[in-house]
């Protein structure tokens, strides 16, 4: 296998295999968000900023390993 | 298909400094807060209308949003100008490079805008003075050797000489533990700025991609998308500079008796 073909394959399963977790956090963060606000409807404004939060924290580590695949050539 | 590369475009030199196509974007940005702080100082009212109304109320959003964090007014007017600034220059330079014109004008061939964030150069300047700036808040508030114990703890080691065996080895423990918190903080400055160049310069990318493959309304939503990833990478550079602010300037514990 020559090179190129090496860090195509790298580029893609870098990307595919370091986006899994953090796609199950965001969904974890926001299905816990979801249950809290079906139990008080009338706190989904304070739980929204807090749940966007965590979201983007989670989500930093998926585009941590984005940033991974643009360095390899 | 122009994809934009890791590294922005140098457009020209002045003296012997590169100007790049972000760095003029970044400039363009600070001049148009220069430009509005004018005139609304030179406006100035008691009772604010129009253009101060306006500014008042994003501000007093911005307070509470902060609030949160904080749990005290004071607290967060003292932040407000580091914390604040951070937030409205990462939001003005995330919005401006959705405005047509940025990467379609060209000069001598090479993009003449491109959204200022999407140079790491800007992100990690900026992770560093928040980073940097929590640090020298520390020193400010809680003292210069107090708030170096909260790292290398020679003062615990110090007071535990009096306290017998278990408790100088649970020092020197503490002691590696800070030495430790070290690398944490070179960790917080690499999080936060690969976070803003991570999402700016992905969004870049797919916009070029999707405008590249089909026209007319259909990058519409992708732009709405990087107007929102815009809004919340800001908004949480800055809660995040604030955290760091706060745990910074807390209050030291006490002693405890064991």
């Amino acid at each position: 296998m020559d090179h190129e073909s090496i860090v195509t394959i790298m580029k893609g399963l870098t990307m595919a295999i370091g986006g899994i977790f953090p796609a199950f956090a965001i969904g974890k963060i926001v299905a816990k968000a979801m249950e809290a606000i079906g139990r008080n409807p009338e706190a989904s404004g304070k739980l929204f900023v807090p749940m966007l939060l965590g979201a983007a924290f989670a989500e930093a580590i998926a585009i941590y390993s984005l940033v991974v695949v643009f360095t390899l050539k | 298909m122009h994809i934009p590369t890791l590294i922005p475009e140098v457009l020209g030199h002045i003296g012997k400094i590169n100007v790049t196509n972000t760095m003029i974007n970044a400039m363009l940005a600070t001049g148009i807060f220069l430009v509005v702080g004018i005139l609304i100082k030179k406006s100035i009212n008691l009772r604010p209308s129009g253009i101060q109304n306006f500014f008042e109320h994003i501000l007093e959003m911005l307070m509470e949003y902060f609030d949160q964090v904080t749990g005290d007014r004071k607290k967060t007017l003292r932040f407000l100008p580091v914390v604040g600034s951070v937030f409205f220059f990462i939001l003005l330079s995330n919005w401006l490079g959705l405005l047509p014109g940025t990467g379609s004008i060209t000069w001598g061939g090479k993009m003449l805008l491109r959204p200022a964030n999407t140079d790491l150069n800007l992100t990690v300047a900026m992770a560093l003075f928040s980073v940097i700036a929590s640090h020298i808040f520390g020193f400010l508030t809680v003292g210069f050797f107090a708030y170096g114990n909260k790292f290398i703890q020679i003062g615990t080691l110090i007071k535990s000489f009096k306290h017998g065996p278990i408790a100088i080895f649970t020092a020197l423990v503490e002691m590696v533990v800070g030495i430790i918190e070290l690398v944490g903080e070179a960790a917080k400055v690499l999080s936060l700025s690969l976070r803003l160049f991570g999402n700016v310069f992905a969004g870049e990318v797919l916009i070029s991609v999707i405008s590249a493959i089909a026209g007319l309304l259909i990058p519409t939503p992708f732009m709405l998308l990087e107007l929102l990833v815009g809004l919340i990478q800001a908004s949480v550079f800055a809660m995040l500079t604030l955290v760091y602010l706060s745990v910074a300037t807390m209050e030291v514990h006490g002693e405890s008796e064991h």
